[in-house]
């Protein structure tokens, strides 16, 4: 009886004062929807920057041989020819933790093909480059492990180097192209990625190792090795066991002396952790600013229409209702607007975190955990703010609180 | 019904204690239609809001009805309130945007009454105190101000009570629709109602049969006129 007259009794007062309870609502709507909103696309940048540097390869590890030594003089780094396939093979057997590894003997030669020639790096490798390296196919598709096995005669352009040869946009799957006066037939083009600090990548043209060592280079050495850790985490771990493996397949006792060298692109990583760190920081300030603006807002709100109704709780006492009973009416007129508003700001906040998306292309995230936090907090701001007053009004004498102004 | 003992109450802001009342003694018996007349400032108002349970007196006795009223908490006060007594103020105090069926109902609220129930009796009361069915659904803001004390006047029947208390009722209306609001109190009165009249036009508390007039905190004078 008592909870049905309070819903009811609820439900007419929010419903008779419809401007009144729509304000109110408003800057609870207002206040969830713009911590949703902001906290969505500082979490979707953050994702997308991350993304990005993954994209760079920041689990990369660069082993290449070391300095070629004659008389005290050296030839400079990777001059030597110290690394082998079994050398990778044993690095992707032997240590945890390694996604892929990635041997390639690169040379640069002239490549013709009808008519047209230019002069680029050819990369002999195996599939796992594509993974090491993320890249990804325009059409057809990359140097397999069979046709590393078999040293076919295949290639993969790049997208620079299928322009030239072939013409931009071009689709010379099928074509034949020559290196070396060896003919390759066009099994791939590979998606246009940029520059990656090392090499273009555009610019290069892909075979099986194999048959960079039979028909290309001539020899049986591995000029650089490219090693994926499966995370950021292990890559020390990954570097450190590559390092003790090699000295121990080279017979090497003094680190010093080692025939090889060992890169990763740590300060990559750093860079990439102090911008998520930046991040984090900035939205954290943009949630706690929106926060406390929403919910001053609300509070104001709140004080106002309560407190203007002082005369109203007045005349309630006066009749004869007890203080309970009104502490509970104003409790739940309270509960109810701050849900109603707090599911209204909710939907306009994913809603205006999809449009970001849709029509500003801005990648945006929702969080649940923004979602929970910017509701919890206005909703109880806004009860606090609306019971509080309410419950001071009910405990003044009903002759005060009818004479308040 | 209505018996009260050396009422004092004193105000305390600060500093300063402002006497209101400074010990009242009197009593009314059923039936009656008293006026408590006086100037401003002369403790009227504050006499009326002890002996409506609105307010407690800072020493003295009341008795209502054989109970102590004096010694009671404010929820108890809000339960005789709500069992006993009925009243009708000077700015009618409507609930505003709202039905006047419902700004009637409203003192049964949290009752173990039904809706019909309260409707039901809301339409009596209406009826009882001169208010056209048509307005009955109109929102309280939309009437004139002899219909809103109508309304007022319904709506402190709603309990059955006792006593009303009328607290200026006229205050806010022109001569005219006072006498109509009077007139409508006395009807009550004959009916068997017992009313207590807070004013200070000599005029209107001559619809009285009982006159008390207050000044200064005392009783000046108590007068019972034999119209009929």
């Amino acid at each position: 009886m008592v909870a049905m007259d309070i819903l009811k009794e609820t439900f007419w007062s929010l419903s008779s004062n419809k401007v009144r309870s729509g304000l109110t609502m408003l800057g609870i709507v207002i206040g969830i929807a713009s911590v949703i909103t902001m906290v969505s696309i500082g979490q979707g940048a953050q994702a997308s920057i991350a993304t990005s540097i993954q994209s760079i390869g920041s689990n990369l590890i660069i082993v290449r041989p070391g300095a070629q030594r004659s008389g005290g003089v050296s030839g400079g780094a990777g001059s030597s020819a110290t690394l082998t396939m079994d050398d990778a093979s044993a690095i992707k057997s032997e240590i945890l933790n390694v996604q892929a590894v990635a041997p390639e003997d690169s040379r640069r030669s002239q490549i013709t093909a009808r008519g047209t020639n230019t002069n680029t790096q050819v990369v002999g490798t195996v599939a796992d480059y594509a993974i090491v390296r993320s890249i990804a196919m325009e059409s057809g598709i990359f140097v397999t492990d069979q046709a590393v096995k078999s040293s076919a005669k295949v290639a993969v352009l790049g997208a620079t180097a299928r322009d030239d040869l072939f013409g931009a946009g071009s689709n010379p799957v099928g074509q034949i192209i020559r290196i070396k006066n060896v003919d390759f037939d066009v099994i791939g083009v590979t998606i246009a990625k940029g520059g990656s600090g090392f090499t273009n990548p555009d610019d290069s043209i892909y075979v099986p190792i194999t048959s960079a060592q039979h028909f290309i280079t001539g020899d049986t050495f591995v000029t650089t090795m490219s090693v994926a850790a499966v995370d950021q985490n292990s890559m020390v771990a990954v570097q450190n066991q590559i390092s003790d493996l090699l000295l121990k397949r080279h017979n090497i006792s003094d680190p010093l002396q080692a025939d090889f060298s060992l890169m990763n692109q740590a300060d990559i990583i750093a860079t990439a952790s102090s911008i998520t760190g930046t991040f984090t920081i900035l939205l954290a300030s943009i949630a706690g600013i929106s926060l406390l603006v929403g919910g001053i807002g609300i509070m104001n709100m709140m004080l106002t229409t309560v407190t203007e109704r002082t005369r109203e709780i007045g005349l309630r006492k006066a009749v004869g209702i007890k203080k309970i009973y009104i502490n509970m009416q104003f409790l739940a007129e309270a509960v109810a607007l701050t849900f109603l508003g707090g599911f209204i700001g909710v939907a306009l906040g994913w809603g205006a975190s999809l449009a970001v998306t849709k029509f500003a292309s801005i990648a945006t995230q929702i969080s649940t955990s923004s979602i929970l936090l910017a509701f919890g907090v206005s909703a109880g701001v806004g009860i606090l703010f609306g019971f509080y007053p309410a419950r001071r009004a009910a405990n003044l004498s009903p002759m005060e609180a009818l004479r308040y102004e | 019904m209505i018996e009260c003992k050396d009422l004092k109450k004193i105000y305390i802001n600060g500093d300063v204690e402002t006497a209101a009342l400074k010990g009242v003694s009197f009593s009314i018996v059923k039936g009656e239609f008293v006026a408590i007349i006086g100037p401003s400032g002369s403790g009227k108002s504050t006499l009326m809001h002890i002996l409506g349970a609105l307010d407690s007196p800072t020493s003295g006795t009341y008795f209502l009805e054989g109970k102590e009223v004096s010694k009671l908490d404010d929820d108890e006060l809000s339960e005789l309130r709500r069992e006993k007594i009925g009243f009708v103020f000077q700015a009618f105090n409507l609930l505003p945007r709202t039905t006047v069926l419902r700004n009637v109902m409203l003192p049964l609220l949290y009752s173990d009454t039904t809706e019909k129930e309260r409707e039901d009796r809301a339409k009596i009361c209406l009826k009882y105190a001169g208010m056209e069915e048509s307005k009955f659904n109109n929102l309280s803001n939309q009437l004139s101000g002899g219909q809103m004390q109508r309304v007022a006047i319904a709506r402190s029947l709603m309990n059955n009570p006792a006593i009303i208390f009328a607290d200026e009722p006229t205050g806010n209306l022109d001569t005219k629709t006072s006498h109509v609001v009077m007139e409508a109190f006395q009807e009550l009165h004959r009916k068997g109602h017992t009313i207590i009249l807070i004013t200070h036009e000599l005029e209107i508390a001559n619809f009285a049969e009982r006159i008390i007039s207050v000044r200064d905190g005392a009783i000046e004078s108590d007068v019972k006129k034999n119209i009929q």
